[in-house]
Parts: C-alpha cells; sequence; structure tokens
C-alpha cells in the first residue's frame, strides 16, 4: 500500500512545511471539537492537505502568489477598518495645502486632489475590489458550472442548444454590455436599494460604507451586474469539457450500474472530480475580474466617487499627470500586484490540486548530496 | 471450496429451469454518426444467444474488438440492446420500466476492468461501499460494522475503512469494488476482465477470492476476459466470440479438450505456455491478419478470409451454432 | 548455443526518482551480462523496475529520474565503451542505430503527424544511413517488406491512425531493426496486441534475430512469452534482480522463493488447477522499501537475516544467480 506520509527521514520539512502543518493541525483540531471522531475518519484527507501545501511549498511561484493573495484578501476584509481616515473625509476643506500633496508631506503616499489620504483610500479600494470580485465569481461560476455538467453529461441536442447560447454571450464583448448597463441600469438600481432597505443595508456593509453612500452605490452595481452576466460561459465550457471526459470513467458507469440518477451521479460522482480544474480556472479569473473591474473604474463607468476604487483614483490622477505620479503609481502597483498573486497561485494550483500531478513534481529539496554528482 | 464441488454438478445438462439468464438473438448496432447521416452501424453483437445457469461461472473470451464487453454491459442494460431479449429469472428484462430496474438492478451488479477508474477517487472506502445500499434504502442497523464485515469478507480490514482509492493498489482497489458489488447482496455478477489491469500474483488472489466468493453466497457469474489460461481456470461454461459472433458455446472442459471452431484452435494455440519445453517445441497455428473491422465484417463467416481451413461455402453462407455434443455447440461449416 | 562472448555488462546500475512524495528507487545495484546473440529476458512485475533498467542502459531517463550509480559497459569489436559516460550527443549514436528500442505502446511511438514511410527513413536518416529522406522512403519499403507488412509500396505513404494495433508494431520494429542494430531492446512489445496478433509479432521478432544475428534484450511481465522467446531470464522483483538463469533452470528448478511464487501463480492452460497458490500480500513502496531482503515481507520463509541484511546476486550453480539467504 502507498503511505500517505512518506517523506523520507533525509529530508527536512522546510520552515514552510511546518508553519502550513501547524495551520492544517489547527484548523483539524478545531474540527474535531465540533465534531466528534472526524480526525479518525479523515486521516487519508488531512495527510492529503499536508501533502497539498508540501507540494505549494516546493513552488516559489506559488508561495509568493498565496503570500499576495492572503494579504489583499486580508486588506480587503479589514482594511477599511483599520485605515487611518475614513473615505468620505475630506482634509482640503480643513487644510487646502493637503490638495495633490505629494507622498511624504501630510501622508505616507499622498493626497488625492480632495486632499484624502491615499493609504486609505487604497485600502477601502481593496474591500471594494474583493466584493465585486467574489460577487461577480458566485454569480458566473455556479450557472456555468450548472450549464457545463447539463450539456456535458447529457450530450446530444441539449449540449447543442446549451453551448451555442453559451457561445452568444461569449460573443459579447464585456466592455459594450457594461457601457450599456451602465447606462440604462442605474436608475432602476437605485430604485431598487432605497424601497429595500435590508438590500441597501446588505450592500453598505459589504463594500464598508457609510448609509449616504447608498445614493453613489447604483454604477458600480451596475458594472458588476454586467460582468457577471459575461462571466459564465468560461465556467460552462471548461465544465462541459472536463464532464465529458469524467463520465465515460468506469465509477461513473458503476454508479448506472447501481441504479443511480442522472441527477445524483453529477453531483456525487463528476463534480467533486472536476472541481479541481474549476477551482484552478476560479483562482486565476479572480485577478481577470479585479483587472476588469479597474479597468471599467479607470474608463469612468465603475464607481462614483467617494467610494474608493483602485481604478477610479487612476482615473481621477491621470488628470494630474505627471505632476502627482503617485496617483498613478501607487494604485497601478497594487492592481498589478493582486493580479499577479492570483494569477501565481493559480497556475501552481493546477500542479497541486492533481493528486497525481501533485505527485510527480520534482522534489526539489535540498538533501544530503550523493557522494558522486553525476551529470 | 465446498460450494464449488456441489456446483460442478450443474456443468452437464440441466433443464432450462435452471437457467438463471438466457440471452436470445441479441443485438447491439452503434450507430456511425456522419455530419447528417447515420453512415452506417458497428455490428458490435449480431445475434447472439447462450444462457448461463444458476451458481455457475460462464466464461466469454474473445479478443478486443469482438463485443464481449458489449454483451456484458447489454445484459445489464448499461447500454440499451439494439434487439433481441435477456431473460433474467424468467422475466424479460428489456421490457422493464424504472421500478423493475430498481429491482434487477439490485440483483444483478458487474465488476470492472480498470480498478484505477473504477472507483470514485473522491469518496472513502466507507463511502464507496455504502453507496450502493443508501441508494437502494436498505436498511443497515450498523454502517461501519456491516462495511468492516463486507471488507473482511473479500480480504481487506477495519483500518481500511476511511482511506482513499489512491492509497490502495491494484489489487486492493479490485477487493473494494467486490465490497461495494457484495454490500448489495446480488445474485448474478458480471466480471469484465476483473484481472485483466493487475499483475500475476495479485490476480491469483482476486481470482481465489472470487471463487470463494461465489461459492459462499451462491453467486452466477458471467466472466469476460480475452486470456484463456483464466478463463479455463475460472468457468464451468464457456462462449468464444469472434467479430460479434459467438462462433463455440458448451461445456468448458469440452472446449479445452477438444476445440473444434478454427478460431478457438489459433486463440488455443496463440497462447504462450508458461513451459519453456513446452512452449518451445509446440506446433503453433498462427492465423494471418487481424480481425477486421465490425463495420462491415466479411459475408459468410465472418472468420474465413483468415481461416486455414476455409471452404466456398464459408464465404458465402452464414453457419448457424450446431449441436456437437451433449453441451458443445459450433458455428462452423465444418461440422 | 549461445555465445560466450559478452556484448553488455550492467553493473551496479541504480536509478531514482525524485518526486515530491520521496525518493522512489526505482532499481537498485541491478547487475547482469547479456551475450551476444541471445535473447535475454528481464521479467517481473509493474514497478519492478525492468522498463527503467532497460531504458536506463542508454541514459532514456526523464527527469524527475536520475541515475545515481553503475557502469553499462557495451563491447563492440574488441573496444569496450561505458555508455553512461557519455554525453547526450554521443550517447545519441548509438540509441537508435547499434542499440534499438521497441516499445509497449505502437500508438504513442509513432508520430500521427507523418506518414510511417517518412518515420522508417527519418530513424535511418538521423544515422546517415541514407542522404535524402526520399532515398530512406525507398529504403523504407524493403523494411516493412522484411517485417511482412502486407503491401509495403502503397503502407509507406498510410499514417499510422490507418493501421492497425499489430501493423503499426511492424512499423516500430521496422524502425527498430532499420538501421541493422546489434542490441534490440524490446520493452512489452505485444502487451498491447491480442493473442493472435502477439503470436505474430513474437514470431517476427525471432525472424528479425535470425536475420540480423542480433541481440534481443526481451522485458515483458508474461511467463509465457518468456518461455517462448528467451534464452536466459532475469527475474526483477522491486528494483533487485533476485534470480538470473537460462530459461529452463528458471522454470524447472527456480530457488528464488519470489519466482517459485509467480511461477505458480501463473495459469496454464493445459493443466487443469483446482486452486492457484497466490503470493500474499502487494508490492512495496519503492519510497521506503522493506529492510533486507525487498521480499521478505511476503515470503513465507523468510527468517531473521532475510529483514536485516541485504541477500547478495550469488551464483549456485554454473549460471544460476540467486539474491536469498535460504
Amino acid at each position: 500500500m502507498q503511505e500517505v506520509e512518506q517523506l523520507g527521514e533525509e529530508y527536512q520539512r522546510s520552515i514552510l512545511d511546518r508553519i502550513s502543518d501547524s495551520f492544517i493541525e489547527f484548523l483539524v483540531s478545531i474540527i474535531s471539537a465540533v465534531r466528534k471522531g472526524w480526525r479518525e475518519k479523515n486521516r487519508s484527507r488531512i495527510a492529503e492537505w499536508k501533502l497539498m501545501f508540501y507540494a505549494l511549498n516546493r513552488s516559489p511561484p506559488g508561495v509568493i502568489g498565496l503570500f499576495l493573495v492572503t494579504i489583499f484578501v486580508f486588506l480587503g476584509i479589514f482594511g477599511p477598518y483599520f485605515a487611518p481616515y475614513k473615505y468620505n473625509y475630506f482634509p482640503i476643506f480643513d487644510n487646502g495645502d493637503t490638495y495633490l500633496s505629494p507622498p511624504g508631506q501630510f501622508f505616507l503616499l499622498g493626497a488625492d486632489h480632495f486632499g484624502r489620504d491615499l493609504v486609505s483610500l487604497l485600502l477601502q479600494g481593496a474591500r471594494t475590489s474583493l466584493v465585486i470580485s467574489v460577487i461577480v465569481i458566485l454569480m458566473g461560476v455556479p450557472l456555468g458550472i450548472l450549464l457545463g455538467l447539463v450539456a456535458g453529461y447529457f450530450g446530444g441536442k441539449i449540449d447543442e442548444l446549451i453551448m451555442r447560447v453559451t457561445d452568444m454571450f461569449l460573443a459579447f464583448p464585456p466592455l459594450i454590455l457594461a457601457i450599456a448597463f451602465a447606462a440604462v441600469l442605474p436608475e432602476r438600481i437605485s430604485y431598487l436599494i432605497n424601497n429595500y432597505i435590508y438590500l441597501q443595508q446588505i450592500l453598505l456593509w459589504l463594500f464598508a460604507l457609510d448609509a449616504r453612500e447608498a445614493g453613489n452605490l447604483s454604477r458600480l452595481l451596475a458594472v458588476m451586474i454586467a460582468m457577471a452576466i459575461v462571466w459564465w460561459p468560461g465556467y460552462a465550457r471548461i465544465t462541459r469539457g472536463s464532464t465529458l471526459t469524467e463520465r465515460e470513467s468506469l465509477y461513473v458507469e458503476s454508479a448506472k450500474a447501481i441504479g443511480l440518477s442522472s441527477a445524483k451521479i453529477m453531483a456525487k460522482h463528476i463534480l467533486p472530480n472536476i472541481i479541481g480544474p474549476i477551482l484552478v480556472y476560479v483562482t486565476l479569473d479572480f485577478g481577470s475580474v479585479v483587472l476588469t473591474e479597474a479597468g471599467l473604474s479607470f474608463l469612468g463607468l465603475g464607481a462614483t466617487p467617494p467610494i474608493a476604487d483602485w481604478g477610479r483614483i487612476v482615473y481621477d490622477g491621470s488628470q494630474f499627470f505627471p505632476k502627482a505620479w503617485w496617483l498613478i503609481i501607487f494604485p497601478g502597483a497594487i492592481v498589478l500586484f493582486d493580479v499577479l498573486g492570483w494569477n501565481l497561485l493559480g497556475d501552481s494550483l493546477r500542479d497541486v490540486l492533481d493528486p497525481k500531478l501533485r505527485r510527480s513534481i520534482e522534489f526539489k529539496v535540498k538533501r544530503k548530496k550523493p557522494k558522486e554528482e553525476r551529470r | 471450496m465446498e460450494g464449488m464441488q456441489g456446483m460442478s454438478s450443474f456443468s452437464n445438462g440441466f433443464s432450462s429451469s435452471s437457467n438463471l439468464l438466457e440471452v436470445r438473438n441479441l443485438k447491439k448496432y452503434f450507430p456511425l454518426k456522419g455530419l447528417f447521416f447515420t453512415k452506417g452501424y458497428v455490428k458490435a453483437v449480431d445475434n447472439v444467444t447462450f444462457e448461463i445457469r444458476k451458481g455457475e461461472t460462464f466464461g466469454l473470451v474473445g479478443e478486443s474488438g469482438c463485443g464481449k464487453t458489449t454483451v456484458g454491459r447489454t445484459i445489464l442494460r448499461l447500454i440499451e440492446p439494439t434487439d433481441g431479449q435477456i431473460i433474467y429469472d424468467g422475466r424479460d428484462i428489456t421490457k422493464f420500466k424504472k421500478k423493475d430496474m430498481d429491482w434487477f438492478r439490485r440483483k444483478a451488479q458487474i465488476m470492472f476492468q480498470d480498478p484505477y477508474s473504477s472507483l470514485n477517487p473522491r469518496q472513502t472506502v466507507f463511502q464507496i461501499v455504502m453507496e450502493p445500499v443508501n441508494h437502494h434504502g436498505i436498511d443497515v442497523h450498523d454502517p461501519e460494522a456491516f462495511v468492516i464485515d463486507l471488507l473482511e469478507k473479500v480480504g481487506l480490514n477495519e483500518g481500511h475503512l476511511y482511506r482513499y482509492p489512491h492509497e490502495f493498489s491494484g489489487g486492493q482497489r479490485q477487493r473494494i469494488a467486490l465490497a461495494r458489488i457484495l454490500s448489495l447482496k446480488p445474485e448474478f455478477v458480471v466480471l469484465d476482465e476483473p484481472t485483466s489491469a493487475l499483475d500475476v500474483s495479485v490476480q491469483a488472489n482476486i481470482l481465489n477470492t472470487l471463487k470463494d466468493i461465489q461459492g459462499e453466497l451462491d453467486l452466477t457469474y458471467l466472466f469476460i476476459s480475452h486470456d484463456l489460461a483464466i478463463v479455463k481456470y475460472m468457468s464451468h461454461r464457456l462462449g468464444v466470440m469472434y467479430l460479434g459472433k459467438l462462433v463455440e458455446v458448451g461445456n468448458s472442459d469440452g472446449i479445452f479438450e477438444e476445440p473444434l471452431h478454427p478460431y478457438t484452435k489459433a486463440l488455443f494455440s496463440a497462447i504462450p505456455i508458461p513451459d519453456p519445453e513446452i512452449e518451445k517445441r509446440k506446433e503453433k497455428l498462427v492465423v494471418k491478419g487481424e480481425p477486421p473491422s465490425p463495420i462491415n465484417p466479411p459475408s459468410g463467416c465472418r472468420f474465413h478470409p483468415r481461416c486455414p481451413f476455409a471452404r466456398e461455402i464459408c464465404s458465402q453462407k452464414e453457419p448457424e451454432l450446431k449441436k456437437v455434443g451433449s453441451d458443445h455447440e459450433v458455428a462452423c461449416w465444418l461440422y | 548455443m549461445i555465445g560466450t562472448e559478452k556484448i553488455l555488462e550492467v553493473k551496479d546500475l541504480t536509478v531514482h526518482f525524485y518526486t515530491y512524495a520521496g525518493v522512489v528507487k526505482a532499481i537498485e545495484k541491478v547487475s547482469f551480462d547479456v551475450y551476444k546473440g541471445e535473447t535475454f529476458a528481464l521479467v517481473g512485475e509493474t514497478g519492478c523496475g525492468k522498463s527503467v533498467t532497460a531504458r536506463a542502459l542508454t541514459q532514456l531517463i526523464e527527469s524527475p529520474g536520475r541515475i545515481v550509480e553503475g557502469e553499462v559497459y557495451y563491447h563492440r569489436d574488441g573496444e569496450t565503451i561505458d555508455l553512461l559516460k557519455l554525453g547526450e550527443e554521443e550517447i545519441r549514436e548509438y540509441r537508435g542505430k547499434e542499440i534499438a528500442y521497441i516499445f509497449q505502446d505502437p500508438q504513442s511511438s509513432l508520430d500521427p503527424l507523418y506518414s510511417i514511410g517518412y518515420q522508417v527513413s527519418e530513424a535511418l536518416f538521423v544515422h546517415k544511413m541514407v542522404k535524402s529522406i526520399k532515398e530512406g522512403v525507398k529504403r523504407a519499403v524493403d523494411i516493412l517488406r522484411t517485417v511482412l507488412m502486407p503491401d509495403p509500396e502503397k503502407r509507406v505513404s498510410n499514417y499510422p491512425h490507418e493501421l492497425s494495433g499489430g501493423m503499426k508494431q511492424r512499423v516500430t520494429i521496422g524502425i527498430g531493426i532499420a538501421n541493422n542494430p546489434r542490441i534490440l531492446i524490446a520493452d512489452e512489445p505485444t502487451t498491447a496486441l491480442d493473442v493472435t496478433v502477439q503470436a505474430q509479432i513474437l514470431n517476427l521478432i525471432k525472424e528479425m534475430k535470425e536475420r540480423y544475428g542480433a541481440t534481443v534484450l526481451l522485458i515483458t511481465h508474461d511467463m509465457g512469452v518468456v518461455a517462448d522467446m528467451a534464452d536466459r531470464v532475469a527475474v526483477m522483483y522491486a528494483g533487485k534482480i533476485v534470480e538470473l538463469a537460462d530459461v529452463f533452470t528458471i522454470f524447472k528448478k527456480p530457488i528464488h522463493p519470489y519466482t517459485r511464487g509467480l511461477l505458480k501463480a501463473v495459469p496454464n492452460p493445459l493443466v487443469k488447477i483446482e486452486r492457484l497458490e497466490a503470493i500474499p500480500g502487494t508490492v512495496p513502496s519503492l519510497i521506503n522499501p522493506p529492510s533486507g531482503c525487498r521480499f521478505n515481507p511476503r515470503c513465507n520463509q523468510a527468517t531473521e537475516i532475510c529483514r536485516s541484511k541485504v541477500p547478495e546476486l550469488e551464483e549456485v550453480e554454473d549460471g544460476h544467480f540467486v539474491a536469498c539467504h535460504g
């Protein structure tokens, strides 16, 4: 039998390995505290998690990606709360000198044309970016997966129908749709926000905004909806592709031989086995959503001030370029690192999530050198 | 082994009432799709008739593409037959609707060739074995004890309960698959090349387990394989398939003693015997060429282009299965 | 019967795969000699290292695998070359020309984009046996004829997907013998084929061997094929050779418990067997192989020494080597 934990004695677990091990042990002890006997029943799964991190730890880009992503997710969640200033505090009314003040004068990274602290804006912007990417992905992915599963599993005419509709959406440029939506939707959205107080509360809480900003949200939401609408076809595609190969596998046939229904086979047998490549795609996609959203805001379609948004900061700052270079460089760099983080992570997840690939990765770890080194 | 001795009495002629499964004129044509029209049919199984008696192992041998696997799957209606009847325990399962199929699925199961893909890699052994029971709503008092009991029956143990398939070797996976099948207490199991992906030392283990369990649980097997040595070891009765047709069928010992169809002869002569004294000296009947495509099978007897004994009639008229012994039929113009 | 002239001497060949799950010690200190003109079979079960051994002979080991130690002496007209000391450019001179391979899966060893004539011709061209690909294609017709390909004039322009499995294996054999190799390494050449076709291909390999006087290194798991083809046999288990002798001795008087178990586990279609004898347990992990003799956990005669000391391959009688403490 292959043992799961088989790092030989000649290998030292690296510091990263130990950190990830203790992180997993921590998670496991929490779960076991809630559900008795969980650890015993899931020994293999826990060992597999550890192996997954070992594999990730062997890939420096993956580690950097995970590090960047962790930072940006952390900032997205908590950033607005420990920002030095509020995003809607305009120091320019108290002190005219804060107008486009360069880095170091009043604030660490300088100020925008309202005298607002750039650090606080970037922290607030991290929230905007994170919430939008999560919502777009959450709206797009399940729909895409569902359609892809159904198309791939049943094939034939159903497949044709679903995939041609998907093609239609794929042919739709998100930019044009976003422009159209930005023109049409905001009024309806404001109506909704103003009439459904719970929706308003939830949205404000999500974006960490004050109540008076409710009216400014509508254009941002319009862009978000436009993106969600064009985002699912990619998932339908990859899900269908993976489903096509997976439905031929013998365990699917074995499930049929027991008498399982198609829906059960899809949910219990196919989906768990294709979720790996989908997760990779989701990770890579987070970067794309962040970039697209920033791009649309840069074109003036998304966030409206005073809502902080990385793309919007660059858009506003571009009027004062090159004098106020910090308004371009810093948000630009932030977007760059955020997207880079997701992409690096996604690329190495591809190897890490596949149990077979994971085992064949070359073990690049320092080891006592054999006596004689061969070419 | 005690069960085995009782069973050998089935091999010489019982009344048809002891038949668990009767396959009558089974046909399976796969359409070949062109751009707009169906271009033709792959005649994977063409007019196959045989019966399997209760408690026996019926071996089905032939080379790749001969349709043996399709027969196995069609019998379980994992593939819908094009034509013909499949009579299980006196009832024609081709006419079954959902409710009857549920009944049939509990009685008849299949074990697949490739243990590396027949188990869902995301399920633990416990989930894999319990799935059939859960699906059919069978009440199990203590699921863990139930699964452990099954695992022990197939030669695994308690420690394997919460592990994933990739932690097991090929032979052990086949045992897990077997435990899953046995969880429903079936009567009939199709064994589709259950050991062809395994090494010989492991293969012997699995074959022995299958034999023991057959005796213990009174199972009936349809044993599909390309390996004659294994089929000889396992089966009481035997059918030889070539290009979608059954060419010879009957008592296994009888066929091995005196193969009649030229294809069966060639097949027997081609297996290398694991004994250099015999193997290096034996005369071989090496047939020329390879099996033709089942899309346009040869006219008449499908084996005639490769047959060293082919006569004129062989290319013109298709031979029917003819009774040549007490339990021995052959489809060949030579007899 | 067989010449006593060594053509290949393998000494302490060790290959490790550095995978992320650990170091897979695929083969450890494998040593054997191959004599000129014989058919030498390496037999064993999946993962025993027989294919790795065959590939390591000409450094055909891909990352993460590495040849850790060992020598492969190739004797040619009085000169002796250590194949493992050669650089990539130099070894290519030998690979495919003097030492040719036939792999298990003809499907993947032929390039679907080129006609088979081109592929045979290419094998000739890279070793400068012909001046141009065009000339090579003409030669390819003759080569395909020698491997008993029906209608070779037409077949040269066929693509791999137009041929059946047996025909494809004929083409790979044709590529293998194109340059009159001195050693032909056949790695499970018939595993992907049906028995009736297998018989044809095995006959073909025998014929080619006789015609060209080549030495054949046959890698297989099928004891029947070994009985048919081999002159001498090395049985491998978990990365080590456990027994080595001529084919009659191996089948008649096997000594190592693994060889004995293996032979008992193979059903013989000529004999009515009531019950096969199986070897208990499974093949060990090559990441943490058992200490001492690697077969000891499955061996019913294992003693204390088997668990503590690695048995060396020793000659128990003339030409019969066994690695067992028993």
